[in-house]
């Protein structure tokens, strides 16, 4: 079967490789269903089934419309595809500057962000700067928003604004544009195939992630960081390396990698991706709120979204630029 | 006067009757998105359930934005029959600014400055009566701090005239941080419109205490 798959046109293995993921996920959400048929004559008991299954069905939404997300992005252009992914930033950056106590000072540079540096940092993906693409952030708007700041000529709290700001945009600009970002390397033997890089990571980290859910959920240990994270435990974190890593291996075929790589690679980007996640719960505790939506607190959003994809923003760029060093790109 | 300029505004003005319902419903559909996309325009109904019932929703005032804010909020059904009260001084300015409350939002204009002659209630009277619901921002003016100001008897006035008009509170979050006062561009930042429990003049119940009351009820929303 491998090597029928091998004797594909990139294409048909991207296909292939789509029905197969739509497959599982329609298995999962069927399965999922019948057991929310079950009934439990305990009320308790039937008040936590539900619960399980309420959570649990979250969870599979998110990878649902993460998947259609990138099958979207597949079949579509590089133009919309950029587009894709810029609002994406948006929104996530929209949902993280809600939470943080901008004040009126901050106005310039909120829309300097916002509408000037999220459009010129997608335009340098699509327009292939490397080099301009990778500093322009950390370098350039790093000093310049500072100054609309300071010229709005109000010091109260400076640093803290101007460094939620600066961390939104790194996490939600800076990391998720790293995404498209992959389309652009240039692998040799490996024909322009690049969406299936893309769609590699996302599965990769998507279930590492999965995986630490469940096993914190259904396994519980004394979790490290308590007061950050309930469900952060070694052992949750250990499997969900193991399961991301071995995808990764398993989807190596498919990839300009050979297996070991493959593995070495998504272990690199399993890592980056769930502790980016726990700094963001970090992030989130500090401002009072269990989810990224603020499930009832007065500010909410039809959001949530941060919450799905701050995995992916901390994991694209690690394992961007790993393989570009490791592959000399 | 001679005939033929009569004839032009004539022209002129059939034209633009013809035409302003479909720029309306245009510039209605663009507003909702852009406001969809910057600021998620979420509601929440806490208190009471969107329905077609006559209200007056009251609400705290922080921007200008606050009008179009609640007005997304709404549901479609309920947009038609639910007429937001605004200020003439400031929304009749421009022409585009009159065009934009008459003809996509459909406001009820009332005037800040005391006139003996009229009463300025009168309006909001006649509209009640027709039997569409009222958006009322009983401040009478933006306020500048978290905590809204004194309510204005308006509030009180038309609760004991209407007193089968359910009264809902409504707290609009985060609105005055898409565009400050003195900004042009706005900023996404997600805001959301909470609406409380129905309210009522208690029998007996005075002016001051009901207005009291009130502006409590829509305080109270902001932590839910």
């Amino acid at each position: 079967m491998y090597d029928t798959l091998k004797n594909l046109s990139p294409a048909q293995q991207v296909g292939a490789m789509f029905v197969l993921v739509f497959g599982l996920l329609l298995l999962a959400s069927l399965s999922l269903f019948l057991l929310s048929m079950r009934e439990h004559e305990d009320g308790q008991k039937q008040q936590i089934h539900q619960e399980r299954i309420g959570n649990l069905s979250d969870l599979l939404r998110t990878s649902w419309a993460l998947i259609f997300v990138f099958w979207v992005a597949w079949l579509t252009s590089d133009i919309t595809r950029l587009v894709l992914f810029a609002l994406g930033s948006f929104f996530a950056l929209r949902e993280f500057l809600t939470l943080s106590p901008t004040r009126q000072g901050d106005h310039r540079s909120l829309v300097l962000a916002f509408f000037v540096v999220l459009p010129f940092q997608y335009y340098l993906v699509g327009t292939e700067h490397f080099d301009l693409f990778t500093v322009f952030i950390p370098v350039y708007v790093f000093l310049a928003l500072p100054v609309a700041s300071a010229l709005a000529n109000d010091p109260v709290r400076f640093l803290e604004r101007n460094a939620k700001l600066q961390w939104g945009i790194m996490v939600c600009i800076y990391g998720m544009s790293h995404v498209p970002a992959l389309m652009l390397l240039d692998f040799p033997r490996y024909d322009k195939q690049n969406a299936f890089l893309v769609l590699f990571l996302v599965l990769v980290v998507q279930t590492c992630m999965v995986t630490q859910h469940l096993v914190a959920r259904y396994r519980p240990r004394p979790p490290m960081a308590p007061n950050i994270s309930q469900s952060f435990t070694w052992q949750s974190w250990g499997w969900g390396m193991a399961a991301g890593s071995l995808l990764g291996a398993l989807l190596a075929g498919i990839t300009p990698f050979m297996p070991g790589q493959a593995f070495g690679l998504s272990l690199i980007a399993c890592v980056a991706g769930s502790l980016g996640h726990l700094v963001m719960k970090a992030l989130k505790r500090d401002r009072g709120i269990p989810i990224w939506r603020g499930q009832g607190k007065s500010v909410t959003g039809a959001g949530g979204m941060l919450d799905r994809i701050d995995s992916l923003c901390f994991a694209a760029p690690v394992f961007f630029h790993s393989v570009r060093w490791y592959f000399g790109l | 006067m001679s005939p033929a300029p009569r004839a032009e505004t004539h022209w002129r003005s059939r034209a633009v009757a013809r035409v302003s319902p479909l720029a309306a419903t245009v510039v209605s559909l663009f507003l909702l998105g852009l406001i969809r996309v910057l600021t998620g325009a979420q509601a929440r109904w806490w208190g009471c359930p969107p329905k077609a019932e006559q209200r007056i929703y009251f609400a705290n005032h922080q921007s200008h934005a606050d009008l179009v804010m609640i007005w997304a909020a709404l549901p479609k059904e309920l947009r038609r029959s639910t007429r937001a009260v605004a200020a003439r001084e400031y929304w009749t300015k421009s022409s585009l600014k009159r065009w934009i409350t008459t003809a996509v939002f459909n406001v009820i204009y009332v005037s800040r400055e005391r006139n003996a002659s009229e009463d300025p209630l009168e309006p909001l009277i006649e509209a009640l009566a027709d039997g569409d619901s009222l958006i009322l921002f009983p401040e009478g003016t933006r306020g500048h701090f978290d905590e809204p100001q004194a309510f204005k008897a308006g509030l009180y006035n038309l609760a004991l005239k209407f007193p089968q008009v359910e009264l809902i509170p409504a707290w609009i979050a985060n609105v005055q941080r898409v565009m400050p006062k003195g900004e042009v561009v706005p900023v996404p930042v997600l805001c959301s419109v909470t609406f409380g429990a129905p309210m009522q003049v208690l029998p007996g119940e005075d002016c001051h205490a009901f207005l009291q009351r009130a502006r409590s009820a829509v305080i109270g929303l902001r932590d839910i």
